[in-house]
């Protein structure tokens, strides 16, 4: 299974209707790597992630969770991910806790392995003394902490964030940053993390450029500096989503 | 996934629907107002216009609200369906909806757990109004009480099916309003509910054939018989066939590779 990268996007294309969203996407996440999908709104992020978590079926190349196919082995890839929805999926009106519950009864984890799990990860994320506070009390930055640590619950090797940062503060953002990277760096996991905002490519991360449907360009940060021939990733990513434009 | 992992899915999936049950109570009560006003207003007041000769499962004459309790609990059961499709669409639109469909469990069986969540809802409210009913003398016998179980089960799960389905054609919370005007009032008033379909037969053939098609008022017959133990079979197999039809349909709406997920996003 380790042999396999976590996920593996081979000639991935979308359409909805008349419109293509996606066309001949590849590109793949080894295990512990920590990969930015960087594009602006409207290049394609959601629809991929939607793709990935089988939310929508791909008919246009394959999409790979450990070597499985998610169209042939959906059950046992969607054990393997965990996903946090660029749109907030709490149930406003339950506590913490009873999110937490919910999330690990629907991948079938008994009630002691999801007290105790649920316990150590708000923990992690620093919102022990929130478990019993009802969601909708609680601020942006904190429900996507709560998110964060109730997509870990099932113990994924691969987490899906789809513009996790989406409206929070400096700060909320980056405990985010930091909290997943750790994840990648001491735990192995791999991570694909959506934005549109470039200061989040951090130097060493991996970057998938995505624009209009299309890979622009993969890579390390400072290899598509190199490539570029850009001092700085701003500078990289707008080189790289308007060559083909001006071609 | 092992079987004791599908039982803990349901589990979950049952606690939460009883979670925002508890949260929501004025959903609980106005879920047994709204028959009661039926009864306490509609039925006294047609007491006396409307006669109810002596039809099984009755063996005497027997007061309209008695006739009508049937139909009422019908009513409960028919509006938490729509609820189960409610909350469906009213999950969609928060999105909490996703956390549901990327379980590792199979899709059909995370629409049934959901649908089974809703119906032991629907089965405790009907319950209950059958025990505030005893204050108007509707007292079936004792072991109606029981008997009448899986008639309410069945069709709850029907009408919790039918929920299921609307909820994967709605597309918007906006529009659950036409429900009410399209699903519920038709279905209620084209029934056996209110009125004994040899009555509805004189007035019009074409209302009789059309209530005879609706899967509510099969329902309503079911579980006035169940009430006095006695099973009316056509009706059984109308509801079970309805049930799987509504689910099976609802199943399919729900399929990434068809259903409303991809539909929605193509908009």
């Amino acid at each position: 299974m380790e042999a396999h990268p976590a996920l593996s996007i081979e000639g991935l294309g979308h359409c909805f209707g008349p419109r293509r969203v996606l066309n001949g996407v590849s590109f793949s996440v080894a295990g512990g790597d920590f990969t930015v999908l960087l594009g602006l709104n409207g290049a394609g992020k959601t629809t991929l992630f939607s793709l990935a978590t089988r939310l929508y079926v791909q008919r246009e190349g394959t999409i790979r969770i450990f070597g499985m196919d998610i169209r042939e082995q959906a059950s046992e890839c969607l054990r393997r991910i965990g996903v946090v929805f660029q749109q907030p999926t709490l149930d406003l009106d339950l506590t913490v806790e009873q999110n937490l519950f919910y999330h690990a009864a629907l991948h079938g984890l008994s009630h002691r392995d999801a007290a105790e799990r649920g316990a150590a990860e708000i923990e992690r994320v620093g919102l022990a003394a929130q478990r019993h506070d009802k969601v909708r009390r609680l601020s942006g930055g904190q429900r996507r902490r709560i998110e964060i640590a109730r997509c870990l619950l099932h113990r994924p090797c691969l987490l899906l964030l789809d513009e996790p940062t989406v409206g929070l503060d400096i700060a909320s953002r980056q405990f985010m940053l930091d909290h997943v990277r750790r994840l990648c760096r001491e735990e192995g996991i791999a991570a694909l993390w959506a934005t549109h905002l470039i200061d989040e490519v951090g130097e060493g991360a991996r970057v998938v450029v995505l624009h209009k449907g299309e890979v622009r360009a993969v890579g390390e940060a400072r290899q598509l500096l190199g490539e570029t021939r850009t001092p700085s990733m701003r500078a990289a990513f707008e080189s790289l989503v308007q060559e083909r434009e001006a071609a | 996934m092992k079987a004791i992992h599908y039982l803990r899915c349901f589990a979950g999936i049952t606690t939460r629907e009883w979670l925002r049950f508890l949260n929501q109570r004025g959903r609980f009560f106005s879920a047994l107002v709204r028959p009661l006003v039926w009864l306490a207003i509609f039925a006294t007041g047609f007491h006396f216009v409307l006669g109810v000769s002596i039809i099984p499962p009755y063996e005497t004459y027997i007061p309209y609200d008695v006739y009508i309790a049937p139909g009422l609990i019908a009513m409960i059961l028919l509006f938490n369906g729509m609820l189960i499709s409610l909350s469906m669409v009213y999950d969609r639109e928060m999105g909490s909806m996703r956390i549901l469909m990327v379980s590792p469990l199979p899709r059909w069986f995370l629409l049934t757990a959901k649908l089974l969540a809703g119906v032991v809802l629907s089965v405790i409210q009907a319950y209950a109004f059958l025990a505030i009913a005893l204050l108007w003398d509707i007292t079936p016998p004792w072991y109606g009480y029981i008997t009448a179980l899986p008639a309410l089960i069945l069709s709850g799960l029907m009408m919790g099916a039918l929920g299921l389905l609307l909820s994967s054609a709605i597309r918007q919370l906006e529009n659950f309003a036409s429900v009410m005007n399209f699903v519920i009032f038709p279905m209620f008033f084209a029934s056996s509910a209110l009125y004994p379909l040899w009555r509805v037969k004189e007035a019009s053939l074409l209302l009789y054939y059309i209530c005879q098609a609706n899967p509510f008022t099969h329902a309503v017959e079911l579980i006035r018989f169940a009430l006095y133990g006695r099973l009316e079979p056509v009706a059984a197999v109308v509801l079970v066939a309805a049930t799987a039809i509504f689910l099976t349909l609802a199943v399919y709406g729900y399929d990434p590779a068809r259903g409303l997920m991809q539909r929605r996003a193509a908009d």
